[in-house]
C-alpha cells in the first residue's frame, strides 16, 4: 500500500495533467484548499482547464493563481463573492462560468462519485438555474433534473492520511473534500501528516482509502484567514 | 426613526423558537446570533459543514480550519459537529432546518426572492441561498426597505434573476416587518419601527400592502 505515497507535489501530479482536462479542487473559501498542488498545476502550464470548485480562492491564493495565469477556461462554482479577478474575467466574457447552487454542486459531485447520472431537486426551480433542464412533479411539487459531475483528477486537502489512503479532515476544512475524493478518476490528496497504519480507529475514518490514489505531504500550509473575527477576553471577575 | 442593523437583527431574533435549527446568511443575518432571546436555545448551522456554531474566538486563538459560511473565524461548542458539504445540504434540502435568515436585493409580493446577481454589473453567485430557500421551513429576509437611490426593494415582481419562487415568509427592514402570503400572494404590514408611520411604509413599498387591524 506504500505505493500511494509520493515524495512531493510534482511527483504526485506526474502523468495526470493534460490540456482541456477537468479538475475538481476542494475547499470552501480559503479553508481546506490543496495549497501545495495548485501551484504545481500552475507550474505545469496545462491549459483550457475546466475547474469544479465552490469558489476560486482570493488574491494570490488558491485557484486565483490559475485564473491569473489564464489556465482556466471554465469554472463550475456556486460563489464568486469578493474575488474581483473571477468576476472581471466572467463579466468580460473571458471565462466561462457555470454557476451552480452550492447544495446542487455538492450533490452533483456526490452523485458523480456514486455512479448516479442524474437526480431531481427543488433547488433552482423557477430560476435561470432550471432553464433548459427537464422538470417533473413529485407529490405535487416541481423538481428540476440535475446531472452528475466527475473529474479527470480531484485534488483535495485532508488533515491526516495513513498509507492506505484513509483520511481524516480537520473541522470545517472538510467541506467539499470528501465528496470530491469520490468523484475523481484519479484523486490526489495533500495532507498535513502521514501516519503509520493502525493509527486511525476504523470507526473514525472520514474517507476510506479506496477513494484515494495518491498521497503527498503538503509543502504549503499558509491557511490564510479571509475574515479574522475575534472577541475580547472577558475581564477577570 | 428607523431600525439600525443591530435592531433589525434583534427583531429577526424574535422569530426564533426554542429548539430551532437555524441557518444565518452573511451580513445583518449573522448578527441575529447576538440577540437570541433569553430562555431559548437554538442550534446554528453553517452550510460549509458545521452544526452548533460557537462565538468568535478570543484574539490570538482563531483557527483557519474553523470558519462559518461567511468565512469568519468561529469556535466550536461542546455539542458541535462537522460534516461534508453533501451532508450539510442534506440537512438543508431535506427539510431539517427550521428557519433561515437571509439578505435580499428584491422581494416580490408573491414571495419571490432575488439576491445573487445584477446581470452585466455584479455577479456574487447564489452560494447556498437557492438551496436554503428551497429546503428550509421558514425564510426570513432582513434588508433595507429601499435601495440606496431610494427606490423600493419590495415590488409587485422582482426585476432581477430569482433565487427562489414564492419562498419568503417574512420581511424585516429598517422601517417595518411585513408578512408574505407565499401561497396566495400579498403583503401584510405586521409592525412599524418606532417613529415610522404606516403611511411612510406604504409609500416606500412598491407593492400593495395590507395594514392589519392590530
Amino acid at each position: 500500500m506504500s505505493g500511494k505515497i509520493f515524495p512531493n507535489p510534482a511527483a504526485a501530479l506526474e502523468g495526470l495533467l493534460f490540456d482541456g482536462m477537468t479538475i475538481m479542487s476542494g475547499g470552501f473559501g480559503l479553508s481546506g484548499n490543496p495549497e501545495s498542488l495548485i501551484p504545481q498545476i500552475r507550474a505545469s502550464g496545462v491549459r483550457d482547464l475546466t475547474v469544479i470548485s465552490n469558489n476560486a480562492g482570493a488574491d494570490g491564493f488558491g485557484l486565483w493563481m490559475l485564473l491569473e495565469s489564464r489556465q482556466i477556461r471554465k469554472m463550475i462554482s456556486s460563489y464568486v463573492g469578493e474575488n474581483k479577478l473571477f468576476e472581471q474575467q466572467y463579466l468580460s466574457g473571458e471565462l466561462e462560468l457555470e454557476l451552480t447552487p452550492q447544495g446542487t454542486l455538492a450533490e452533483r459531485i456526490r452523485a458523480g462519485g456514486a455512479g448516479i447520472p442524474a437526480f431531481y431537486t427543488k433547488t433552482g426551480v423557477g430560476t435561470v438555474v432550471a432553464e433548459g433542464k427537464p422538470t417533473e412533479f413529485f407529490e405535487g411539487e416541481e423538481y428540476v433534473r440535475e446531472t452528475w459531475l466527475r473529474a479527470d483528477v480531484s485534488i483535495i486537502k485532508a488533515w491526516r492520511a495513513d498509507p492506505a489512503g484513509n483520511l481524516m479532515f480537520n473541522k470545517t476544512a472538510r467541506n467539499f473534500n470528501p465528496n470530491m475524493a469520490t468523484a475523481g478518476r484519479v484523486t490526489v490528496v495533500e495532507v498535513e501528516e502521514i501516519v503509520p497504519a493502525g493509527t486511525f480507529d476504523p470507526d473514525c475514518i472520514h474517507t476510506p482509502g479506496i477513494f484515494v490514489d495518491r498521497i503527498v505531504l503538503s509543502t504549503i500550509n499558509e491557511k490564510r484567514i479571509e475574515k479574522l473575527t475575534t472577541r475580547e477576553k472577558e475581564a477577570a471577575a | 426613526m428607523s431600525w439600525t442593523r443591530d435592531q433589525m437583527a434583534a427583531r429577526a431574533a424574535k422569530e426564533l423558537r426554542d429548539g430551532y435549527y437555524v441557518n444565518l446568511g452573511i451580513g445583518i443575518p449573522t448578527l441575529v446570533a447576538n440577540y437570541v432571546p433569553a430562555g431559548i436555545t437554538v442550534t446554528l448551522q453553517s452550510e460549509n459543514g458545521m452544526l452548533g456554531i460557537g462565538p468568535f474566538p478570543y484574539e490570538g486563538e482563531a483557527d483557519p480550519d474553523l470558519i462559518n459560511a461567511g468565512k469568519q473565524t468561529v469556535t466550536a461548542l461542546p455539542t458541535s459537529s462537522f460534516f461534508s458539504s453533501a451532508d450539510s445540504f442534506a440537512m438543508i434540502r431535506g427539510g431539517h432546518i427550521d428557519m433561515a435568515v437571509l439578505g435580499a436585493m428584491e422581494v416580490a409580493a408573491n414571495g419571490d426572492l432575488a439576491n445573487w446577481t445584477i446581470p452585466g454589473k455584479m455577479v456574487k453567485g447564489m452560494g447556498g441561498a437557492m438551496d436554503l430557500v428551497a429546503g428550509v421551513k421558514r425564510i426570513v429576509v432582513v434588508m433595507d426597505h429601499c435601495a440606496k437611490n431610494g427606490s423600493p426593494k419590495i415590488l409587485p415582481q422582482c426585476t432581477l434573476p430569482l433565487t427562489g419562487r414564492g419562498v419568503v415568509d417574512l420581511i424585516i427592514t429598517d422601517l417595518a416587518v411585513i408578512a408574505v402570503d407565499k401561497k396566495v400572494g400579498g403583503l401584510t404590514l405586521v409592525e412599524c419601527a418606532p417613529g415610522v408611520s404606516v403611511d411612510d411604509v406604504v409609500a416606500k413599498t412598491g407593492a400593495p400592502l395590507k395594514v392589519s387591524a392590530a
